[in-house]
């Protein structure tokens, strides 16, 4: 794709969970770009789909880590610095609620799923961000992984979308502390993709069509088109950039009514 | 009905990494094909793309044994 843009660089993909996972986009644009990747995963099911994934972009760096212990994300970065002293970058591709609270009123939300929910899905970019930073000594990248839901209502994201409007919030907050330090801070806001994740939201089929019938590029978007703009943001191509959420979701955030040519949709 | 179960068969053999024969009527994809709770989402989501259908969350949970998904595809069609 593009030629070595990333080369030297080190970093670690956190949140991959099979080849329909963004992260496995970025993570194809990484390496393809140059980039010495290491993987981090939760729980052995998901080591059986990461393994293999690492090793196809040659990576043979493939951690545990459990983001809702602080223990374990203190011995995932203790780590990297033994095998790479620095680090680069890191894509943080993680979020999680109980699927029964996607679905239904937010309202209805309980305090359990709320702080779970904020814990796993916002709090974990701060705690790895602040671990990663102190590797980042010749300057960084950071990158998370937001939706369109966090800025507007959107059918069944509910506490998800609270969850990442305070993760979008996190990205400036980080963006101002770490500036100094020439890290940069920045997320990215996917167009609905399906992937093991997108599995757990109601009507993900009817969400699909209406923004591949009414962005203005009339598509969805790809995981390797995510990765073509995670490699902007994590190479030097952007280091004029940072506290940016930066929508790669066909355009569809500026779009204010369904477009007049857009067919009628009933739900399946 | 014999199309639809042909083309079941093929995903839940390459997905799974079984042997066809294994891939019997009441073969249960966590009890006797070795499946875990991760493949039998990602099964799921396999049987929309290849079927163009949606199979909703509780629907799914139903889908245990290969018999399951052919009887629920050939149905949604």
């Amino acid at each position: 794709m593009s030629s070595q843009l990333m080369q030297g660089k080190r970093g670690l993909i956190m949140g991959l969970a099979n080849d329909k996972s963004i992260a496995w986009g970025i993570a194809k644009a990484l390496a393809d770009a140059g980039a010495e990747l290491a993987f981090s995963y939760q729980g052995e099911a998901l080591l059986k789909r990461v393994g293999p994934l690492a090793e196809q972009l040659g990576s043979d760096t493939v951690l545990p880590c459990d983001v809702s212990d602080m223990d374990s994300v203190d011995a995932l970065f203790a780590e990297l610095e033994k095998k790479w002293g620095k680090m680069d970058f890191i894509v943080h591709a993680i979020g999680f609620s109980d699927k029964n609270e996607l679905r239904g009123r937010y309202v209805d939300t309980t305090r359990e799923n709320f702080l779970m929910t904020m814990d796993i899905s916002v709090y974990s970019f701060t705690a790895v961000v602040q671990r990663a930073a102190k590797m980042m000594t010749d300057g960084g990248s950071c990158l998370t992984l937001t939706y369109y839901g966090a800025e507007r209502v959107m059918p069944h994201y509910n506490v998800m979308g609270v969850a990442k409007a305070g993760l979008e919030a996190s990205v400036r907050y980080l963006a101002e502390d770490l500036g100094k330090d020439r890290i940069r801070v920045n997320a990215i806001s996917a167009g609905p993709i399906k992937t093991l994740a997108a599995s757990g939201i109601g009507d993900f089929r009817y969400i699909l069509k209406w923004n591949e019938y009414n962005s203005p590029l009339r598509k969805n978007v790809s995981i390797d088109e995510v990765g073509g703009s995670a490699l902007y943001l994590l190479s030097d191509l952007s280091t004029g950039v940072t506290g940016e959420t930066h929508h790669v979701d066909a355009g569809y955030h500026v779009v204010g009514m369904k477009a007049v040519d857009a067919p009628d949709m009933n739900k399946e | 009905m014999s199309d639809v179960a042909d083309r079941v068969r093929k995903i839940v053999v390459e997905h799974l990494g079984v042997e066809e024969e294994k891939v019997t009527e009441n073969a249960s994809f966590i009890d006797d094909l070795g499946a875990d709770s991760l493949d039998t989402v990602e099964l799921v989501m396999a049987f929309e793309e290849e079927f163009g259908i949606e199979i909703p969350d509780d629907a799914a949970e139903t889908i245990q044994s290969f018999g399951d998904a052919v009887k629920f595809i050939s149905e949604a069609q």
